[in-house]
């Protein structure tokens, strides 16, 4: 399991605007770059993103190499009722995980 | 005999030559048109023209290390349901791919803002195009000078 930063405001107005962010560790290995022995690193990225709001999208994201090493992602929501945001990134290698932070609206 | 006139007229001509190269560096224009970028924009778009507008790219112009360049983009957009931003994307003209990141908004995000933090490889340019609800397509612009590229050393 990668380490996972997540920034959720711990109470929101509703009708509040509030920022996300999302944060994993992860190297994004390019793919392009060579190692010691001269042979090409394989690439091993994650390739998307999604933040869902009691399952309904909020946001989502597709990566590709240009995204730098532990991929920050900082987006919007409008706080409009109090649920549980569900954080997952997929990628290279079968990489798959999932968090939830709870949006307490009032 | 004085030291200049001892100087090989060979090495002169090639200082000279040497000159005229940098000479040529500096007059050649900032920005060469990559023609790829071009291509990835137009794949994405389907070929549609993205008008010049409503999207700002905020980046540092001068970026040390290109290895973590923190990148928003801004749209402005009312994010109603009648009007919000559903995509943006985001090319460059010089590292090995043209993609940077592609972003899937809704009405509900209230704010069309979007961070994150990027590879440069060299000084580029990058654009961002942004697909609002109604279909139409805004893009934005920037240049940025990389004095320590990404993809060269390892990462620390």
């Amino acid at each position: 399991m990668a380490r996972v930063l997540l920034t959720v405001p711990a109470a929101a107005k509703r009708g509040e605007i509030i920022e996300i962010r999302a944060a994993i560790a992860h190297p994004m290995e390019t793919g392009y770059r060579r190692g010691a022995d001269g042979q090409r690193l394989p690439r091993d990225i994650l390739r998307s993103f999604a933040c869902r709001l009691d399952g309904d999208l909020v946001f989502a994201a597709e990566l590709f190499p240009a995204v730098a090493a532990n991929p920050y992602l900082a987006f919007h929501l409008r706080a409009t009722r109090s649920g549980t945001l569900t954080f997952t990134w997929e990628g290279d290698a079968g990489f798959a995980q999932t968090e939830t932070a709870r949006l307490a609206v009032a | 005999m004085p030291l200049r006139q001892r100087i090989d007229p060979h090495r002169r001509l090639a200082l000279r030559a040497g000159g005229a190269l940098v000479a040529m560096a500096v007059a050649r224009p900032v920005r060469a048109e990559v023609p790829e970028l071009k291509a990835a924009i137009a794949a994405y778009t389907g070929g549609r023209e993205a008008r010049p507008g409503r999207v700002s790219i905020e980046v540092a112009r001068l970026v040390d290390n290109g290895n973590a360049v923190p990148l928003t983009v801004r749209v402005d957009s009312p994010m109603t349901a009648a009007e919000h931003v559903r995509a943006i994307a985001v090319f460059n003209e010089r590292n090995p791919e043209r993609d940077v990141a592609r972003f899937a908004l809704t009405e509900h995000a209230g704010l069309a803002v979007v961070s994150t933090r990027i590879r440069l490889a060299t000084s580029q340019q990058l654009v961002a195009i942004a697909t609002l609800s109604d279909g139409s397509l805004w893009s934005g612009a920037v240049d940025v000078v990389v004095t320590l590229a990404a993809c060269i050393e390892g990462e620390n």
